[in-house]
Parts: C-alpha cells; structure tokens; sequence
C-alpha cells in the first residue's frame, strides 16, 4: 500500500482494434516523483497503454485520472495542454533548425505589442536566453544553442527531445525508448538527463527494451503482458532474469517472492 | 426456343442497328483529317476554321486535332494513329519536328492514306506527298527587299529576333530577309541561320512577345545605333517596339516582320511594324481539303510543292517592291478581326 | 551571451552561386565593354522581374518540400483576367488588377486543398492545374492579345532615372517583395513554421503546429505573388498575352534551385531565388552582349542548376 500520491492512475483500460484486444483492461499507477519503467514483449500491449496516456488514442472502456480528476484525452493536443509531454522515437526535431528553435518548436515566444503580436514577430534573443538556461538546468552540456540539431550527435538530440519535454511539462514526461540506437556514453548521457528531471520533480514514464538501462533508472517497473499488467516490480529487489521471465509468461507473478512486487 | 426479349436486348439491337445505318451513311462521307501543331496559336485556329468550312460545303468530315505545344512529335503522331482508326484517308499536317514525324507518316502511306504538310515542310520536303505552304523564304525576300529600299541608302546595323536554333521555318524567313536585302545568305534549303557583317546581334525571341522583349533589350544593349528590326513574327515584333519605345528609339527604327495576323496587320496600320509578308492559313487548308477530296474521289494524290502565296502589307509603299496596304490586308488577315 | 542573429554569410548553397555570379560578371565585363553598367545592371534586373516575383512563390512552396508547375500558367490567368476586365468590360484598372490577382489565389487554394485534404502530391496536383490554367487563359482570351491598358496596369512598366541610370518600378518594387518575405520568413512564427514543416512535417504535426493550414496558406500566399508576377508582366509588355508564361514555371525553379533552396524542403533562403534569377539573366545578357548563339545560354543553365545542387548536397555531407 503505496503512502505517495499518484499523479496518474488508470482502470480497467480497454482498446480493440478490430479483431485484435491491445489492452485487456490494464490497471496503471504513476507516483509523484518517481521514474515508471513500462516493459514488455510485443504485442504486450505497452505502445497501446502509452498511446492511451498521450491522448494519441481513446480507449474504448476505463477511465484515467490526473492528479485525481477524471480526464478524457481526445487527442496529443488535448494531453499536452493537461501538461503531459511525449518525446516520440523518432524525435520530432526539424534537422535543419538550431536547437533554440526546436525547444520552442510550435510555442515560440512572440515579441510583446500589437504589431509584433499581428504578426507573429518572434522574440529571438529571449528564445536563446531561455534555451541557455533551461539546458543548463537539466546540465545537458550543449555550448551552443544556435547550432542545427543535425550538427548534434544522436545522444545529444536526444537531450534536446527530452529537454524540450522536460521544459514544457506539468506533470508527466513520457519517454519512448529513449535510448535506443545510442552507444554506452550516449545512453549514459540520457539516463543521467532523465534522472534529473526526476529530480526536478516530474515524475518520468519510460518504455525500454533496454533492460540494463531500466535497471539503471527505474524506481518501479510496471511488466505488461497480454494486454494486461502482470505486476509492478522493485528493480532493487528483483533479478533481471524474473523480471524477463514475468515478461515472457515463463513465470507467474504469484511466483515472485513478495518483496520483489512494488 | 422463342423467349421475350429483355428490354436491354432491344435497346442493344436498336443501337447496334442506328450505329451500322450511321457507319453506312458515313461510309459515303471522305473523312479527312487536320493536325497542327498547336490548337491555341491563331494561325492555326484560322486553319482549322477554313479546313472545317470547305469539309462542310464540299461534304467531307473532317478530323481535327492538335500537340500540345510547338515541338510535341509525340502528340502528332498519336493524332495521325487516332485519325487512321477514325477513317481518315488523307491528313493534314503542319508538323512540329519536321524529321521525327517522318516515320509515322510512312507508317501511314502504307496504308494508303494521303499526306499533304501545311505552312511548314516535313524533313525530306518528299516525304509527304505533297507541301501546300507559304513560300517562308519568299516571305523574308519580300521584306528585305522593302527593308533595302526603306534605308534608303543608310548604311544598316540589323538586328535579327529569330525564333530558335535549326528550324526550317525561322531558318527561311532570316535567309530570305538577308537575300531580299542584297546580303550573301544561305539558300532555301538551309536549316543554319547566315551570318553578315550588317547583322550586329542575333537573337532568340521563340515567337512570344515577352521573350523578344528581352533579346531587343539586349541587342540595343550591344549596340544603341541599330537601325533595322527584322523579326520572326508579329508576336516577337510587338515585343521589340516595346523595347525600342523604352529605349527612346523608336521613331528611328524600322520592323519588319512575317505573317499577316489580323492583330500584326493592325500594328502595321499604327506604324509599329513598317511591313510584314502576310500568309494565308485558310488557303493552305481549303486547298488540302480539296485534294482530299479529289483523292478519296479519284484516287489521284497531289504531289509536289504549291506556293499558297506571300503578299507584303505596309501602310508605306517603296518602289521598286510590289505592296498592298492595310486596308487589303485586314481583309485577308486571319484570326480575329 | 551571443543573441541568435542570422549567419552573416548565407548558407553554402547560397555562397555558391553568388560566387558563381560574382566571377560570371567579371568574366562578361571582359569581354564586352557594354556590360559593367549601372543601366545595364537595371536593364537586367528589369528583365528577371517577373520570374524573380514568381520565384518568390515558388521559393515558399519548395521550402515545404513541394513544388508547383502551374506557376507560369497561374500568372498568365492573372494577367488575362486584369486587362480583359479593364480592357474589355471597362473595369476600373484596380479593381481590375484586384481580380487578377485573386483568380490566381483561387489557383493557389485548389492546389494547396488538393495536396492537403486530398493527399495528392504537389507534382501531380499542380501538373493538371498547369493545363487547366492554361485552358483556361485561352477560352477567356479567345487567343487574342489584349492591348491599350489604362495606365495603371503599365505603371511598373515605366522607369524613375537616377543620373544616367533608369530604374524600374517593378523591380524596385520586387526587391521590396523579397525583403519583405525574407524578413517574413526569418523573424516570424508563421514564416519559421514554414521551414519546419518543410523539414520534418512529421516533427511538425507531433508539436501541434497545424501543418495543414500552413501549407494550404503557403499555397495561397505563392499564388498572390504569381498574380503580382502578372501585373509586372503586364505592365513590362504593355499587352495581356494569353501565351506568356508558358516556360516560367521551370524559369522559376530553376532560379530557385540556383539559389541553393533545397528541393527536399526546409532549407535555403529566398533571397537566394533572387541571386538565382539574376544568374540567369546576366548569362542571357552578357551572351547576346558578346554574340554568342542563345543555345549556349540554356546549356550553362544546365550545368549551373547541377552545380549549385551538387554544392548543397557535397556541403551537407560535410556537415555530418
């Protein structure tokens, strides 16, 4: 029995798509402050809970809640206004761009007064001020904001994704197989980000095939099977071969000693 | 078994019947056909006009059809394979690439249909079995010879706007000009456009208004003092008064052009062109179809060259060389009035 | 701490070229003495006016990693619709020019709903509007050239001299077009949009910006500027000339592609559209200048748009 408030908390979500069932009325929890690794086969049914908990799909049947009020995503749009940020695997950055302009892709900041505000004049130096600090909050040592983000590595835009995510968020960040394709520096490079964006007090839902990395990071790791959640487990406390095994239906949750559930 | 017939039987058997009645009536009726190379430039539109006039007098039926854009072989010779299908036993062609429609035309004689070119020769002139064309040559002569007594003695700096690079017709008409004016020049049979040392600037107008603009600007550019304007056609012609006027010259300079568009005519009567060779379109087709019908009558083709005149309209007559005015002019010009 | 100016040298795509036509002015000054002047320079800058305002256009839509092939015949619509309604129903010339301008947009509108709504790719869409525009032209005209415009339809035709140099009011009025836009696009949201979406329209849509409306704008927004194009080609030759623009719409992305605008979208600058315009003015200039046969111009057009393409791939290659 959990003491910590949950700031996102899902029942009984269902989602058919035609013949197939991707969740089976699957159960979620997020605590405040925590990291939520969400692991699975494929076909588990973890793109579809995400896909549920970004507003990029409607659940057919089951109800979530932020911060304990019922919401009703009806698309991204909708989730992130409610302050949930998703950093996709593909990154959504435009290449070309410079970095101060990808962080503020779609909100820049409009230069104050009503010819400026006609025409949409957009407050550049501002912009670069505050890509400055927010970066160097997060410590993602990138010296240059004006940069184009083609120019980056791939674990460096990675950190803007999640920079971008991070900076605009509320209440949640969701993370998409953030280190995926990243060398050991690179990927080491991410976690440590995530891990300060917890720190910061947004609680981080993370979906890896990665299992070391979420060994690494994740304060609990929610195991999805069959559309179902088979449990939550404590990564302190399980061994990574049970947590496959779960995984991959070899064992049963009821299998697991009790203090490997959180 | 005797079983009452559905009403889309009936219906079948009525059409099939009024279709072979149709086919028999049509059968009497000489089918010719008329492809030019565009159906949007006016001469053509003339052409078309005066073909489908004397079909519809004589009793012939006339298929007509067009490329898309000066140069679109491929348009024509889908056109003529159209036309064949269509019962077409003589076609009307002004070719757009005088040598690659050559193919699709013997393609065709050997089916026997009758091929007679318009306005511009096929490559070798043989290969259609007869040319009802202006005289593109001539038509240059004539306004050299008038540009020659025009200067009356001056010595000239000329500028030619010529269409583009290696077509016959442009190639003609520069020739001729040069010929007519006392210049050596390359003979009627010529593709290559001749050079002289009178001739200060060559260049290419491609016919449009606009793009002889620039090539005038440009010469008067190389040289301010040019004097004499010989120019492909009206369009191009309009296109260098419009520079020349810009440029303050344009009382000093003398344009010639060919064609004798209703629309070049009118210019000629508002002292913009000095003269042009006016050619006639509707001739070319009224003939053609005549020859269409004399063959699908007869079976004798028309063979060989026929000049479908050239005669210089200037509103300012020169001794020496034969002219009428505007007045006769806009009564043969074509397009509109 | 450095305030986010714009680079102060164009990108590589667009150094390139304007290399290219630093050395073809030097080279054409060498060999005709009639060349390096200010009134040829206007001369010049006169004669790529229209496509320079068309390039404008097609600047925007090839930034979204499009294309539009009915630019040219869009324009000649414009230019028929003026002067026939001036001309021939006796329309007052600005309201005249008005409509014009928005026969073009309506253009511009069924090609940006027809790759929007209905997904068609730009090519293609604008492939058949290219031939509707131009049925078009030439049902309304009758295939008749319009003349005796009312002076407001040749205004930008006419020239104001400085010293011993006449400038055109077009072209004053075009390099006012491109500043506009290039500022337009530099230093607003929409104009920045623009970019992304052209960059990554995936990217773009996941960040909530409405791709759709962007580029269904950016098609409108072109179309206005082929409509200015035809009244700059009005009032130029003084006529409305159903048979303009037919080579303009790959006069226009050749000036584009000159410019070092990439093809794939979401990278270049358009004043890049207008060194490219200008490239391939001074080569028709400076040939005919030097008596050389206008066959050779369309070959070095050629070897140019290879180049300046090869240019921007080989420097972004570097780059990675």
């Amino acid at each position: 029995m959990s003491t910590q408030t949950l700031v996102m908390e899902a029942r009984g979500l269902v989602k058919r798509y035609g013949q197939v069932t991707a969740l089976d009325g699957v159960d979620f929890e997020l605590r405040a402050g925590e990291i939520l690794a969400v692991i699975g086969d494929n076909g588990a049914g973890k793109s579809s809970l995400i896909k549920a908990l970004s507003g990029a799909t409607i659940p057919d049947e089951g109800e979530i809640k932020l911060d304990g009020k019922v919401i009703h995503f009806k698309s991204p749009a909708d989730a992130r206004r409610e302050g949930i940020e998703t950093v996709y695997q593909d990154l959504a950055v435009a290449p070309a761009m410079t970095i101060a302009e990808n962080l503020f892709l779609g909100r820049e900041i409009i230069k104050s007064g009503f010819f400026a505000k006609l025409l949409r004049i957009i407050d550049k130096n501002k912009m670069l001020e505050e890509s400055v600090a927010r970066m160097n909050d997060l410590k993602v040592g990138i010296r240059s904001m004006t940069q184009a983000v083609e120019t980056l590595s791939g674990g460096q835009r990675q950190c803007v994704a999640v920079s971008r995510a991070a900076a605009f968020a509320q209440h949640v960040v969701i993370l998409d197989e953030p280190t995926a394709a990243l060398g050991v520096k690179e990927g080491n490079m991410v976690l440590e980000l995530i891990r300060r964006v917890r720190d910061k007090g947004l609680p981080v839902i993370l979906i890896s095939h990665n299992m070391p990395h979420v060994f690494e990071i994740a304060d609990r790791i929610h195991i999805a099977r069959l559309g179902k959640r088979a449990c939550v487990v404590n990564p302190k406390t399980i061994s990574m071969s049970d947590t496959v095994a779960v995984m991959t239906g070899a064992k049963r949750p009821d299998e697991l000693p009790a203090e490997c559930l959180a | 078994m005797i079983s009452t017939p559905s009403f889309s039987r009936t219906a079948l058997s009525v059409l099939a019947l009024s279709a072979l009645s149709a086919a028999a009536m049509a059968a009497d009726q000489p089918v010719i056909g008329l492809i030019t190379k565009t159906d949007t430039n006016p001469f053509f539109v003339k052409m078309k006009e005066g073909a489908q006039a004397a079909a519809t007098a004589k009793g012939a039926k006339l298929l007509s059809a067009a490329g898309k854009a000066d140069g679109d072989n491929a348009g024509q010779v889908t056109a003529i394979e159209n036309m064949i299908a269509g019962g077409a036993k003589t076609i009307l062609i002004t070719p757009s690439d005088s040598k690659a429609i050559v193919p699709a035309i013997k393609k065709a004689q050997a089916k026997g249909v009758m091929f007679i070119a318009l306005d511009s020769p096929a490559d070798p002139m043989e290969a259609t079995d007869a040319l009802f064309a202006t005289d593109n040559y001539k038509a240059g002569v004539l306004i050299g010879q008038y540009a020659k007594a025009a200067m009356a003695g001056k010595p000239a700096k000329i500028a030619t706007l010529d269409l583009f690079p290696g077509h016959p017709v442009g190639a003609q008409r520069h020739n001729g000009f040069m010929s007519g004016y006392g210049m050596k020049a390359f003979d009627a049979k010529s593709n290559e456009l001749s050079k002289s040392a009178e001739i200060v600037c060559m260049a290419d107008s491609f016919g449009d208004q606009a793009k002889g603009q620039t090539a005038m600007e440009n010469c008067l550019q190389k040289n301010p003092d040019i004097n004499l304007v010989y120019t492909i056609n009206e369009p191009a012609a309009a296109g260098a008064y419009q520079a020349l006027k810009a440029a303050g010259k344009d009382k000093g300079v003398v344009i010639v052009s060919v064609d004798g568009g209703c629309a070049g005519v009118k210019n000629v009567k508002a002292g913009v062109i000095a003269a042009t060779s006016q050619q006639y379109p509707l001739k070319m087709a009224s003939m053609g179809v005549e020859a269409g019908l004399e063959y699908a009558a007869s079976g004798k083709k028309a063979k060989g060259y026929t000049d479908t005149g050239v005669t210089l309209i200037t509103d300012k007559p020169m001794s020496g060389v034969d002219s009428k005015d505007t007045k006769v002019g806009t009564e043969l010009c074509w397009g509109n009035k | 701490m450095s305030s986010s100016k714009f680079p102060k040298l164009p990108p590589v795509a667009t150094l390139g070229p304007l290399i290219a036509l630093v050395l073809a002015v030097g080279f054409f000054a060498t060999q005709s003495d009639r060349f390096l002047s200010v009134q040829n320079f206007s001369l010049i800058l006169q004669q790529v006016m229209v496509v320079g305002t068309i390039a404008i256009g097609q600047t925007l839509i090839i930034l979204t990693a499009g294309i539009d092939l009915s630019c040219g015949m869009v324009m000649a619509l414009g230019g028929i619709v003026m002067t026939k309604l001036a001309v021939g129903s006796g329309m007052n010339a600005y309201l005249a020019i008005a409509c014009g301008m928005l026969a073009c947009m309506a253009f511009g509108l069924v090609n940006g709903l027809l790759v929007t709504r209905v997904k068609l790719p730009p090519f293609i869409v604008t492939l058949g509007t290219m031939n509707i525009a131009f049925a078009i032209t030439q049902l309304y005209s009758g295939a008749q050239t319009i003349t005796d415009l009312p002076p407001a339809m040749t205004f930008f035709g006419s020239t104001v001299v400085f010293g011993n140099a006449a400038i055109n009011y077009g072209t004053v009025f075009m390099v006012l077009m491109y500043a506009l836009v290039w500022w337009g696009l530099r230093d607003t949201q929409p104009g920045r949009h623009v970019y992304a979406v052209g960059n990554n329209p995936e990217a773009t849509r996941l960040t909530g910006i409405a791709t759709d409306r962007v580029l269904l704008g950016v098609y409108v927004l072109a179309a206005a500027f082929y409509g200015l194009a035809a009244l700059l080609s009005v009032a130029r030759t003084g006529v409305g000339d159903p048979n303009a623009g037919q080579t303009e719409n790959l006069d226009a992305i050749t000036a584009v592609v000159l410019g070092g605008t990439s093809l794939f979208g979401g990278r270049g600058i358009v004043l890049g559209s207008l060194l490219g315009a200008v490239i391939v003015g001074v080569f028709r200039n400076g040939l005919t200048l030097m008596g050389v046969p206008s066959v050779y111009q369309v070959l070095i057009t050629g070897v140019l748009v290879i180049l300046a393409v090869a240019t921007d791939q080989l420097s972004r290659k570097g780059a990675r």
